[in-house]
């Protein structure tokens, strides 16, 4: 037939460069069998997606860490992958916890040889601090991920990206089947930019799988595959509210922060991270909204069973959700028609072409460390071991409004408000409040919203002053001993370095 | 007048607490040397107390130690400690006469002169404990102008009374005789711990009887309870108003210089204006009930 029909090319002279017709499965050679046509992505066994997948010695795989601490995808991929005899990898996930210590045995062995993340903890995070490898890992945001990715220095040779449910044809999410952890904010990404992209499902269910976080256009190979991750792990307990009388503190002054700092208006919008104070915030901010009779147009970020409860009482009106920090969020993502999944590229990218970080209002941040400048470290404890993530912080603290950091100004006896910080991931020209359990201090930068919180009769002082207090209270801490060799290197979302961890004495 | 509607007890042995709990603004922070406290860590408390009642950020608080009874090896010692490092409050534990009072008043007033403080400067409260406390109690209130305070301790006195706590019914003869007896000798007096702190309810529940009846506060043992103490402690916005217009019709007739004047029909005389004066003073300190 193909010939009958190239008969009819014979003495028309082609345009250079193109080619005859060669028949219908020419380029689509699966639509050949029933088989291919509807199974040709199928493998049979990880170490099969692996080997279909075209990876080689020194490639970059990428993982989403939408599991947190309950993932099984990331060791399990590494161990296979170490079983297979691959070297030299550079592990890109979108970050790492503490359920990631086995690839500890992955560096030494030389499996791993480079690290890109958001963040890491435990035991990998404590031998990395130690000097484990050879490179330093390169620390980065959310949003700078995303940035890394685009402008050409991370490539993506294979995703490997763990979903609850998936068909054969690749369409794929989190909000429906066993393991759901909701938002595929990280995978989507990843689905959307790497060379070949791997899904390892839980589940697989008839086509066509909808919604379909990630497509089946973006996806190559599909592999089902025993357990992806344990929800109940992505965080212990954080839809109950606080009982901690100091976190409830701070959370009660955070949100008198938000109510009088300028922006408590109708059509407000909010991001309120997941911390014990950020939580109990969302609980005292719903009090605030309904005695003012106002409403939030959107909540933004990691999205906690207390946002999807002032959305549900009809106080936020659109939820955009780029990772679920719980099982309530998860099953409102599934659930509730407002409440929207979003890419890190839509949420934080500072060069994409949109990022909703740029339109929250005001923003509840955590902090390890935060300095005379308002520096913030969110990545080193006060040994100089790293020991959080980056995560959104720099994205939403450089984008939105009133970005305020919360914490208590001394942990057990560490300060928490100190003269410099140990390492800086968000530059202190973007923090706009700082509230602790002693007192509130505003960035100088700031004054208009000093002069309101002050007219409302809150407790505003000066972070010299807090930082006086703190040390009044503890004696000023020795400094930590740091070998000269570096060992994380900070990157701000725009990719340029900010600053460097060095190995810990 | 010093505004007394919450102590927060803090256990004296624990330094991160001592340290920091101002920050949670009760009206009286109450460091405990006494029941709080185990046998082995009495003078590692009395150390931290003495250097916690010494820091400015306690300056602006008022601080009361709840000493061990001056029967006990640590009382004196407790005492000792605290008059010298400027404690505002002495708190004297299980008070079961006025003697106890006005033996605990002796030792303040030497260790006073001894270490060049001003004497009387010490101020005392007296807990009430037992049910021989409870029929003495006019006698304790009385029985010294350091007193700015008879409080009810509620543990103590239901073993005593060989009873046990429930609905309040086993605290009632004690709460009226405590508030008969301060208010008699013209101090505070402050009601037992609620000690579920997870029992919201119950705690206002509590608290909404004991401000009823007329206390002028209560004794807490987690800082999550002052909020909602000073909340229930302050009077409606509906309280407020009348109030106003009560004042502002007083007023009014004292300018047109009518004895007694009225206000949407309803008779105003002394007590009225004098309760709505107390109401708008309440909501001064307290702001208005939420």
């Amino acid at each position: 037939m193909t010939a009958a029909i190239r008969e009819r090319l014979v003495g028309a002279p082609l345009p250079q460069g193109l080619e005859p017709f060669a028949g219908v499965t020419a380029h689509a050679p699966h639509l050949a069998t029933r088989e291919s046509k509807y199974g040709r992505k199928l493998c049979k066994s990880l170490e099969d997606a692996i080997r279909a997948s075209g990876l080689k010695n020194g490639m970059t795989i990428s993982f989403h860490h939408a599991f947190r601490e309950g993932d099984k995808t990331i060791n399990h991929v590494v161990d296979t992958l170490a079983a297979m005899g691959f070297r030299d990898l550079t592990l890109a996930p979108s970050s790492l916890l503490s359920c990631n210590a086995p690839l500890i045995e992955h560096i030494r062995s030389g499996v791993i040889r480079r690290i890109y993340t958001s963040g890491m903890r435990g035991k990998l995070a404590e031998a990395i601090s130690n000097g484990l490898m050879e490179e330093p890992i390169n620390v980065h945001s959310h949003g700078g991920r995303v940035h890394l990715i685009d402008s050409g220095e991370l490539t993506l040779d294979v995703a490997f990206l763990a979903v609850a449910t998936a068909d054969e044809f690749g369409n794929a999410n989190a909000i429906s089947g066993r393991s759901r952890c909701g938002s595929l904010g990280y995978a989507m990404v990843d689905a959307a930019r790497a060379r070949k992209v791997v899904l390892l499902t839980e589940e697989l269910v008839p086509f066509p799988n909808t919604p379909a976080s990630i497509r089946q256009d973006q996806v190559d190979l599909v592999v089902k595959v025993d357990q992806i991750g344990d929800p109940s792990k992505i965080s212990v307990g954080a839809a109950r509210i606080t009982s901690n009388p100091r976190e409830l503190l701070i959370a009660r002054l955070a949100a008198d922060v938000m109510e009088h700092a300028g922006w408590f208006e109708d059509g407000f919008s909010l991001q309120t991270g997941t911390g014990g104070s950020a939580t109990a915030t969302a609980r005292f901010i719903e009090h605030r909204m309904v005695k003012k009779g106002i409403k939030a147009a959107f909540a933004l970020g990691g999205i906690t069973g207390s946002i999807v409860d002032l959305h549900k009482k009809g106080l936020i009106g659109r939820i955009l959700d780029t990772q679920s920090f719980d099982a309530v969020a998860a099953r409102s993502l599934a659930e509730n028609p407002e409440h929207w999944e979003i890419s890190t590229n839509t949420y934080a990218n500072p060069t994409s072409k949109g990022a909703c970080s740029d339109r929250v209002d005001m923003v509840i941040l955590s902090a390890l460390e935060i300095d005379l400048g308002f520096n913030v470290n969110v990545i080193t404890g006060s040994d100089g071991v790293m020991r959080g993530a980056s995560g959104g912080h720099s994205d939403v603290a450089a984008g939105a409004n009133l970005p305020i950091v919360v914490g208590p100004l001394i942990r057990s006896r560490i300060p928490t408000v100190v003269e410099r910080c140990t390492t800086v991931v968000t530059p202190g020209e973007t923090i706009g409040v700082l509230v602790t359990d002693h007192g509130i201090a505003v960035n100088p930068n700031r004054p208009e919203v000093a002069d309101r919180l002050k007219a409302a009769g809150l407790p505003v002082t000066t972070i010299e002053d807090l930082y006086a207090r703190a040390i009044a209270l503890t004696g000023k801490p020795q400094p930590i001993e740091f070998l000269d060799k570096v060992v994380g290197i900070i990157r701000y979302r725009d990719g340029s370095v900010i600053d460097v961890v060095r190995q810990v004495k | 007048m010093k505004l007394r509607r919450s102590m927060l007890f803090l256990p004296g042995a624990n330094a991160a607490m001592l340290s920091t709990a101002y920050v949670f603004k009760p009206d009286t922070i109450m460091f405990d040397l006494e029941d709080a406290v185990s046998l082995r860590e009495k003078d590692a408390a009395r150390i931290l107390v003495f250097h916690a009642l010494q820091m400015p950020v306690y300056r602006d608080i008022e601080t009361a130690v709840r000493i061990n009874p001056l029967s006990t090896p640590f009382g004196l010692k407790d005492l000792e400690a605290v008059v010298r490092a400027g404690v505002d409050v002495v708190r004297l534990p299980k008070t079961d006469t006025a003697d106890d009072v006005k033996a605990l008043e002796t030792e303040v007033e030497r260790i006073e002169r001894d270490c060049g403080r001003e004497v009387g400067s010490t101020k005392l409260m007296a807990a009430i404990e037992s049910a021989s406390g409870v029929v003495n109690a006019v006698a304790i209130a009385t029985a010294s102008k350091r007193l700015v305070g008879i409080a009810l301790a509620g543990f103590d006195y239901v073993m005593d009374m060989q009873t046990e706590r429930g609905d309040g019914a086993e605290l009632f003869y004690a709460r009226c005789a405590v508030l008969h007896a301060a208010r008699f000798a013209k101090i505070d007096a402050f009601d037992v711990v609620f000690s579920d702190v997870n029992d919201d309810e119950g705690f206002l529940k509590e608290v909404d009887l004991i401000r009823r009846l007329g206390f002028n506060g209560k004794s807490l043992i987690n800082p999550r309870q002052i909020d909602l103490l000073h909340n229930a402690f302050a009077p409606t916005q509906e309280e407020v108003d009348y109030s106003r217009r009560v004042v502002a019709a007083a007023e009014q007739g004292e300018r047109q210089g009518l004895g007694v004047v009225s206000l949407n029909g309803k008779m105003i005389d002394a007590p009225v204006i004098e309760h709505a004066r107390v109401v708008l003073r309440r909501a001064d300190a307290s702001g208005v009930r939420q």
